[in-house]
């Protein structure tokens, strides 16, 4: 994916994007935008009479109407370039996501079974509930459901992480993504969804202009933003009558002309932000895919932006997704190497993380090495005996059939780990005992966070070894933002209460919800919502499915189940559960960025005010010269240089709508007082610069 | 004289606070209902009403039903009050003799009376009968007032209530609002009016012989009943000579009181407040100015309480306060400037500009009373607007046209404050990257429609409206002074009609069918395109679900607040009106004191 190395004004953009300007120079593409479509009709009224003027018999000058007409026109095209340039960015993304998805060939199955009849047909032709088969070395035809089979995947086209992953029937890895490829084995999936219709193409179309649909947000601001041009359209209406009225009354000078009209009327309209929301909108979307996000709406973004609870599941989010050994801790009477020498003979075959980690830290705190086993047993953990461990001395015979169940003789030694549970009954079985001390330890280490795990050797217990949860480095950090922005974090763990109010604290997360089954999930996400606030969530399995659907801002995993992309409205291709907070930034900062806009927009207008209405009117009130606080050269130069700035001012704020508006984690109070100050007081300001500026440049050029 | 207006505007606004506070209290047990459920046999009077009239009281009405009832009642007081004028000379309590009222100018009128605005084209004491300004008039100050009130009413219950159908019963809203709250107001201001000197008789008028033979000039009017004007466009004069005065008389303490108290502003003479019998003292003159902002802060209390966070009306009151203390500031300091053509003939410029000015009232107490009139959607006067210099006679007209949401109209101050407070919202919301929400509701697209509405419709009648008028004859008939200040008065006339205000730059003829008509249109529009808006943003709201405010939501309360809705305010007056302000009142003063 082309995600970096694309500059703002890229040239490999930025001259497609000025040939696109000139192409939606048409009515139909303005007509979607009925601010600039209103800057429009006034270049071309301008134009038409300019023309006529150049006859000689025009209100005005025609050098100066046409010049008026060009910057109008420029005022268009500036918009036009900075929506092609926001598309040209994201369909420069989406491109590189597509190259992904080639049309191929599909095995399209007649049924749901591997030896059904096999018709080979492209891959665009498939419909939803179609069945295809998928062999090693195939690229996956749609987005589907594994049905039968087992295959490892490579699904590097779409994470970008290259070990491949294994896709199976049932189960929460039973989904597979269009444009990834089957490494080994073969599988038989159920396409899940009609070609255009897959995640990634909803992403598309979202970042291409003519099929994006406006976001409930973008419609409200649109809606204000067109009434503010009806206003501004009855004030100069108005004005023309009340100039020919003023001229009669005072009797001197002439009527406002058309042009002038036209040109404070562009002035006053908000065409700034007019000009750039589409650019924002789409802007926001690529921001999104940049992240490796695909969102299935613009209002998921939006409803990103106001979330007031995230829900995040300890393993993986919170904490590094594996435990790992910490402390040994003997019962009396036992050292603490005798502990980890134990410990560590009975993990050598645990090939879980949890196993390796206490060989490595029996290894660092006493050099204990691993070694060969002779006549040993691995008793691998199994969900009815909650323990795993070795038997040592088992004699050959059994050894020589091994799958059978070994159950024969005795074993010399039996060493054990497991909960303390399971230990405590393991030792009512063999007739041993679990010291008070022990007990305690086990209590300790849960209160700690961790968990603990008893080791026994024979009928004696020798301790505990803690297995502490590793809270990811920075993400207590990133919590504490979170809640300057008013946003509470919940932890999803399974751990009970102890463990879970211990990773808790040391997390910083505002709350947690032990013991969770995912139906208190559910149960957690109604309250918060009964209460008025909205919940985002990741997810990855089926059973989180009810949760995704029913969170306002749902974050499926891409490596998890079919069901949970199809609840949630969004797919984070990483499937890194952490990237929900990066979501919630971006749908900030694209309302912030258009209501920024907009305020510097309107703000604005002050300044064209004291620009034009003396210009306007002073031919009829010579008086009215005192609001020309500017002291501008002459009334030509004062509209022209409205007219540049209004027109300059889209361009020069294109790199502002395309980043976005920085993003501060600040409470909602100081966060309001910053943006009002930059861009309502900024938005007040810095037109009189600007505009006294261009008068200066148009006057040292002797053009006015 | 600066002391003085300090502390005559501080002292008004204590008083008015610790008089609202209470006020508020009786405001919200009356319209929520807990007064008629405390005291049984209120329960069962009002339960009796709606079963006579046949009306469903425990309905709650969806907004549109709720808006449909506030039409349906305003059109039928609008035929009563057009034919009571047509038939008032063979009515009772005519003394006078008043004959029928023509009907443009009842159309006028009646629409004036109805929509609150009481804008007055005509003369009480020459063209009303007792019984036409008891029944209709002061009937109408009540229930125009109520259903500003009921309207305010409506969406403060869409803030408050949660996934609900309706927002209220508009009948029993409009009956507690006129029973409970109006009514027994009006009887202790009245009371207390008659204890200073405004009469309430029904007495014929009183012909008094004057001590000396005065000579004036009235203006001549033709058979059209328009001035005849000479050559040069200046109306004819013709001397006139009397030696008796002829003193109206009237129920005028009764009417007074609504007046002020309902935000209503038509005067029972045409001199309004600034008649002795309306207004005898300075006392008098607090008490109405006191009357006139007591139930607008009465109820942005009340709405702080309702809402269950009282910072959120004492910040909406902040913003109103502040701008009000600019808007005094403002005017008196025009004011106290006097005109510097009379300055320039050697006139004393002290103690200021007392043109059109009472001396029992002076230049402070005029000053207060015009902000106050005109923040309030009140219009009652006790100074010729007409009169003040071009920047004191801006202060009203721009505070006029920002909505009157200085605590504006009885009920309609809060709701179109309100309005401003959901723009504000709306923009502040996107700064802080969340979409708009205000007192827990989101702010979408319906509701910023409707919003775009309620503040659209009324520059475009008022601008429109003058457009029209400065372009036809018809309009510029009615122009008695040429020139930026002419083109003020129909702007001045535009205003007040569309905003509901109802006060008047004199000098404008109104009183033809042509300003009769497009007044009265710019009332009823002014009225409804903000009432219908309003109450289809109410319905919205209270469908929605109320959301928690967490720290990272847009804080609606604090100095921060107050001051954006302030700017929402200043800004949205200042872009739409700035043009038409410069060529009226800025282009006057400039002309006035640039010389």
């Amino acid at each position: 994916m082309s995600k970096a190395g694309l500059s703002l004004f890229d040239t490999r953009l930025a001259i497609p994007a000025i040939f696109e300007s000139f192409r939606k120079l048409s009515p139909v593409v303005q007509w979607r935008n009925p601010v600039m479509f209103v800057v429009w009709v006034g270049s071309v009224v301008t134009t038409v009479l300019g023309v006529h003027a150049l006859g000689g018999h025009g209100e005005a000058p025609a050098a100066f109407i046409l010049a008026v007409a060009a910057w109008l026109w420029f005022t268009v095209l500036f918009a036009n370039f900075a929506e092609a340039l926001a598309e040209g960015r994201g369909k420069a993304q989406a491109d590189a996501l597509r190259a992904t998805r080639k049309n191929g060939v599909a095995k399209k199955l007649a049924s749901a079974a591997r030896n059904a009849k096999v018709q080979v047909l492209d891959s665009n032709s498939l419909r939803k509930d179609d069945y295809v088969l998928i062999e090693a070395g195939d690229i996956v035809p749609a987005d589907g459901e594994v049905l039968e089979g087992v295959a490892s995947v490579d699904e590097s086209a779409i994470t970008g992480e290259s070990a491949p992953v294994i896709r199976e029937s049932g189960g929460d890895f039973s989904a597979v993504t269009g444009g990834t490829r089957v490494l080994s084995d073969w599988l038989v999936v159920r396409v899940t969804a009609n070609p255009g219709e897959a995640f990634l193409d909803r992403m598309i179309a979202m970042v291409e202009g003519a099929k994006r649909k406006k976001t409930p947000n973008e419609v409200a601001l649109t809606i204000l933003l067109v009434s503010l041009t009806l206003t501004f359209l009855v004030v100069c209406a108005s004005l023309l009558p009340f100039s020919i009225y003023s001229v009669g009354a005072a009797g001197a000078g002439s009527p406002v002309s058309i042009t002038v009209l036209i040109a404070l009327l562009v002035c006053l309209i908000p065409t700034t932000i007019g000009g750039l929301l589409s650019a924002i909108g789409v802007a926001g979307m690529s921001r999104m895919m940049q992240a490796n996000v695909i969102a299935t709406s613009g209002r998921a973004v939006e409803a990103a932006g106001d979330v007031d609870v995230l829900l995040l599941d300890k393993t993986g989010t919170i904490t590094l997704g594996n435990r790992q050994a910490s402390a040994f801790i003997p019962a009396p009477g036992v050292t603490e190497q005798e502990l980890a020498d134990v410990a560590q003979l009975a993990s050598l075959a645990d090939e879980t993380p949890e196993g390796r980690s206490i060989v490595v830290l029996a290894k660092e705190r006493f050099n204990l090495r691993g070694r060969e086993l002779k006549d040993a047993l691995f008793i691998p953990f199994t969900a009815q005996t909650r323990m795993s461990g070795v038997d040592l001395g088992v004699q050959a015979a059994h050894k020589a059939h091994e799958g059978d169940i070994a159950v024969a003789a005795p074993a010399t030694r039996q060493i054990r780990k497991g909960s303390a549970d399971a230990i405590r009954k393991h030792m009512q079985t063999v007739g041993g005992d679990f010291p008070k001390a022990v007990g305690d330890a086990v209590d300790d280490v849960a209160r700690r966070g961790a968990t603990p795990l008893v080791v026994a050797d024979g009928t004696k217990v020798l301790g505990v070894v803690e297995l502490k949860d590793i809270v990811k480095g920075g993400i207590k950090e990133r919590f504490a933002e979170l809640r300057q922005m008013g946003i509470k974090t919940v932890m999803i763990t399974g751990d009970n209460r102890l463990t879970a109010a211990a990773i808790a604290a040391e997390a910083g997360v505002d709350d947690f919800l032990a013991e969770a089954r995912p139906e208190d999930k559910l149960a957690l996400i109604r309250e918060h919502q009964a209460a008025g606030r909205l919940v985002a969530m990741t997810g990855d399995g089926t059973n989180d499915a009810p949760a995704l659907a029913q969170a306002d801002v749902a974050v499926a995993m891409n490596s998890g189940t079919q069901a949970a992309k199809e609840a949630g409205n969004m797919v984070d291709l990483d499937s890194n559960p952490t990237k929900l907070i990066e979501i919630v930034e971006i749908g900030k900062q694209m309302l912030m960025t258009r209501g920024s806009l907009t305020t510097f927009s309107v703000a604005n207008d002050v300044a064209k005010y004291f620009a034009i209405i003396p210009a306007a009117f002073a031919v009829t009130y010579p008086q009215l010269k005192a609001l020309d606080v500017m002291h501008l050269n002459s009334p030509a130069s004062a509209i022209m240089s409205a007219v540049i700035f209004n027109a300059l001012i889209i361009v020069a704020l294109i790199p502002l709508a395309l980043k976005g508006v920085k993003y501060r984690a600040l409470g909602a109070g100081p966060l309001l007082r910053r943006n009002l100050l930059v861009y309502g007081l900024g938005g007040i300001l810095v037109p009189f610069a600007g505009i006294k500026l261009i008068d200066m440049l148009l006057g040292a050029a002797g053009w006015v | 004289m600066n002391s003085s207006i300090v502390f005559q505007t501080v002292m008004y606004l204590v008083v008015l606070f610790v008089l609202a506070w209470p006020l508020s209290r009786l405001l919200a047990t009356a319209l929520d209902g807990s007064l008629s459920s405390r005291f049984a046999f209120l329960g069962r009077s009002e339960r009796a009403l709606c079963r006579l009239m046949g009306i469903n009281a425990d309905e709650d009405m969806p907004w549109w039903r709720y808006a449909l009832a506030l039409l349906v009642f305003h059109l039928i007081g609008a035929v009563f009050v057009y034919a009571q004028q047509r038939l008032q000379g063979s009515l009772p309590f005519n003394p006078a003799n008043m004959g029928a009222v023509s009907p443009d100018s009842s159309f006028n009128t009646s629409i004036s009376f109805l929509t609150n605005t009481n804008w007055q084209g005509y003369s009480g004491e020459s063209t009303m009968s007792y019984f036409t300004q008891m029944l209709s008039l002061a009937a109408h100050n009540f229930m125009s007032a109520a259903t500003g009130l009921a309207v305010a009413v409506a969406l403060i219950r869409g803030f408050v209530r949660r996934k609900a159908a309706g927002v209220g019963n508009a009948w029993l809203d409009i009956y507690r609002s006129t029973v409970y709250i109006l009514l027994p107001l009006s009887l202790v201001v009245a009371v207390f009016l008659v204890g200073q000197g405004v009469i309430q008789n029904f007495a014929g008028y009183k012909d008094v012989k004057l001590s000396e033979t005065v000579t004036y000039q009235v203006p001549k009017t033709g058979a059209d009943g328009q001035p005849v004007k000479d050559a040069k466009g200046n109306p004819v004069l013709v001397d006139t000579k009397t030696a008796i005065q002829t003193l109206p008389m009237g129920p005028v303490a009764s009417q007074e009181a609504i007046k002020m108290l309902g935000t209503n502003g038509g005067g029972f003479f045409n001199a309004n407040s600034a008649h002795p019998f309306e207004n005898p003292t300075p006392l008098s003159n607090f008490v109405q100015m006191l009357s006139i902002f007591l139930i607008p802060a009465a109820l942005v209390f009340m709405f702080g309480r309702w809402v269950g966070d009282a910072r959120q009306g004492l910040t909406v009151l902040g913003a109103m306060t502040l701008l009000f203390v600019t808007m005094v500031g403002v005017e008196y300091w025009a004011e106290i400037h006097a005109n510097p053509i009379l300055t320039h003939l050697g006139m004393s410029g002290l103690p200021g500009n007392m043109e059109g000015k009472e001396t029992r009232f002076g230049i402070v107490a005029s000053s207060l009373f015009t902000v106050i009139t005109t923040a309030a959607s009140c219009g009652a006067v006790n100074t010729m607007h007409d009169s003040l210099m071009p920047l004191g006679g801006l202060v009203p007209m721009w505070l006029i046209k920002l909505g009157e949401v200085v605590f504006g109209g009885v009920g309609a101050g809060l709701y179109g404050m309100l309005i401003y407070a959901i723009l504000a919202v709306f923009l502040s919301g996107l700064m802080i990257g969340r979409t708009p929400e205000y007192l827990g509701k989101k702010i979408e697209a319906f509701e910023m429609k409707m919003v775009a509405i309620a503040i659209l419709a009324t520059p475009c009648l008022i601008l429109g409206g003058t457009a029209l008028s400065v372009m036809l004859d018809v309009g510029k008939a009615g122009m008695a002074n040429p020139g930026a200040h002419g083109f003020s008065e129909v702007l001045y006339a535009f205003a007040s009609s569309a905003n509901n205000n109802g006060s008047a730059f004199a000098g404008l003829s109104a009183n033809t069918p042509f300003y009769n008509v497009m007044l009265g249109i710019a009332m009823w529009f002014g009225r409804f395109t903000v009432i219908i808006p309003v109450l289809a943003i109410a319905g919205k709201l209270a469908a929605k679900p109320r959301l928690a405010q967490t720290s990272g939501t847009l804080p609606t309360h604090g100095p921060l607040f107050v001051m954006l809705l302030v700017g929402t305010v200043v800004i949205v007056g200042a872009l739409t009106y700035i043009p038409a302000l410069a060529l009226g009142p800025v282009i006057e003063h400039l002309q006035l004191f640039g010389r």
